[in-house]
């Protein structure tokens, strides 16, 4: 039995969206080295629409592939759609991910989270 | 494919599966029988015990066959504790890196009143004599080091602990699982009285082990039933499995002098490869090391990321990262000698096989070299380190 889906192999061999946005209006970084796990979101937002995403991921297979999985389903979206992604919707995407796996997906949806907050404080807009 | 994980498992050698085979199929009677056939597999087992006592230099009848390293040690600590109990002596020194088998065995003694003392293992991965000496007291009715550490690969002073061990008039167990049939071991001359030893380790069968216990030492047993095993450890023996862990123990240490000096050379060369990869760190010593063991730290990347996108290049290997062994800390043998869990998180075994090749160890070299830096090259931390908001462990 593989450890992870298909999927997860899939984007963890190919993820989307890998780098940095150098003039990025929200960034957030969320884990800790000690842990194991960092996940860092960089947006770029344009009329409340999430133009660009880029993340640069510390952290084992699933981390990646939540980390790639989470930007796929926010790109091109509303900002206020993408504040509503939850852990259990980039696992799903995923085609699930092992129980103790599953904080990989939270870290992702709070790296968004996080990224977005930075672009409400940057820019004073409340979503 | 480059199998670099034979200190998890070894594949089983020819001669171990044709000797299994063939008790299976010809000799699978009851050593316990009276009748000839089984008498034939008791002739089996018996040649077996010869065989891998004389490979440690002990007596036949001082070899115990259990299932594997884990009950071997399991056997040998709780026995000695058994034996300390009945003359007050409650306490225990280990070390900080043994293998859970002893780790957790010692756990559950202190919970029944015994007290454990664990060395500190310094950051060579090696435990110092000394502070063996230091941490025997009057009420030691044990001491129990590994005779070689199963992820970093560091060989302890084995010989010279023994000494202080005799001296001191105190019991001394070796988990010998990760050197038997890869250094020279001889319990006399190291002065062991209890030793354990798993056959998957050196191309035998799985479920196997023995225990070594010097004549005179009352051992209890983990399983009651029969008499098997001279009263020490009931249930019929697994007759073609212990016969096809001494045939691979027997073939390993006949060719050990061949084997190890190729392993050597090549364990030299990966080394000094991987050593090329900026802000690395071998972990462990690197002379006082078992033939076939590397272990690096890479900074700024996770484990199990590394090992995946090596089983994509036909590599498999092992890992001290949290994510790998499903808890939230890296390894406890790396945490150990002092390596901090941001680069503990990053770290990767090879062990490598007999048989390998220089090409081998190259393409190994190659594809670490590879991954690591494509792994750095989206790392949050490895930027943060390269822009200089961090500063490198490393
Ligand atoms: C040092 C050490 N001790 C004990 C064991 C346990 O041996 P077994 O798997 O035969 O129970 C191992 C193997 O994982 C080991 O490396």
């Amino acid at each position: 039995m593989a450890l992870y889906s298909e999927k997860v192999m899939e984007h963890f061999r190919n993820p989307r969206n890998v780098g940095v946005i150098e003039d990025a209006n929200g960034i957030g970084e969320v884990g800790n080295a000690k842990c194991g796990d960092i996940m860092k979101m960089y947006l770029k937002i344009e009329d409340d629409i999430i133009q660009d995403v880029k993340f640069e991921t510390f952290g084992c297979g699933s981390a990646i592939a939540s980390s790639s999985m989470a930007t796929e389903l926010i790109k091109g979206k509303p900002v206020s759609e993408a504040m509503k992604l939850t852990n259990k919707a980039v696992a799903e995407a995923l085609d699930g991910l092992p129980a103790y796996k599953m904080h990989c997906s939270v870290l992702a949806e709070e790296a968004i989270q996080s990224a977005l907050e930075d672009y409400q404080n940057r820019t004073g807009k409340k979503i | 494919m480059i199998y670099a994980d034979n200190a998890a498992t070894t594949k089983m050698s020819a001669a171990a599966i044709e000797t299994m085979t063939s008790l299976l199929n010809e000799t699978w009677g009851n050593p316990s029988s009276l009748y000839g056939f089984g008498q034939k597999a008791k002739e089996v087992l018996e040649s077996a015990r010869e065989k891998v006592a004389a490979v440690i230099g002990a007596q036949p009848r001082d070899i115990i066959f259990t299932s594997g390293g884990s009950e071997a040690d399991n056997q040998a600590i709780l026995s000695a504790a058994a034996l300390g109990r009945q003359k007050g002596k409650m306490h225990i020194v280990s070390s900080a890196f043994e293998h859970h088998a002893v780790l957790h065995t010692l756990k559950k003694l202190e919970k029944e009143g015994f007290e454990v003392t664990l060395l500190d293992v310094h950051e060579d991965g090696l435990i110092r004599v000394p502070e063996v000496e230091e941490a025997i007291r009057d009420d030691t009715c044990l001491v129990t080091i590994m005779y070689a550490n199963n992820e970093i690969g560091t060989i302890q002073p084995i010989r010279e602990i023994g000494a202080v061990c005799r001296k001191k008039n105190v019991l001394f167990h070796t988990d010998a699982v990760q050197a038997i049939g890869h250094i020279s071991i001889d319990v006399d001359r190291d002065n062991i009285d209890m030793l354990s030893a798993s056959g998957h380790k050196f191309h035998g069968p799985k479920g196997t082990g023995f225990l070594y216990v010097r004549k005179g030492i009352l051992i209890s047993n983990l399983i009651e039933g029969g008499a098997q095993e001279r009263g020490k450890r009931a249930g019929t023996e697994n007759v073609p499995g212990i016969a096809a862990m001494a045939a691979a123990l027997e073939e390993v240490s006949a060719n050990m002098e061949r084997n190890t000096t190729h392993q050597r050379e090549m364990r030299d060369r990966l080394i000094a490869g991987l050593k090329q990869i900026p802000h690395s760190a071998l972990n462990g010593d690197e002379t006082n090391r078992l033939p076939g063991n590397v272990n690096f730290c890479f900074e700024g990347i996770e484990g199990e990321s590394l090992l995946l996108l090596l089983d994509d290049k036909g590599i498999e290997a092992s890992s001290g990262s949290a994510c790998t062994s499903g808890s939230l800390d890296p390894s406890h043998v790396l945490l150990a000698i002092g390596r901090v869990h941001d680069v503990a998180h990053g770290s990767l075994r090879l062990s490598i096989g007999e048989e390998i090749t220089e090409e081998e160890v190259d393409y190994l070299i190659r594809s670490v070299t590879e991954v690591v830096e494509y792994l750095r090259s989206f790392s949050p931390i490895w930027r943060d380190l390269m822009t200089g908001k961090k500063e490198f462990i490393l």
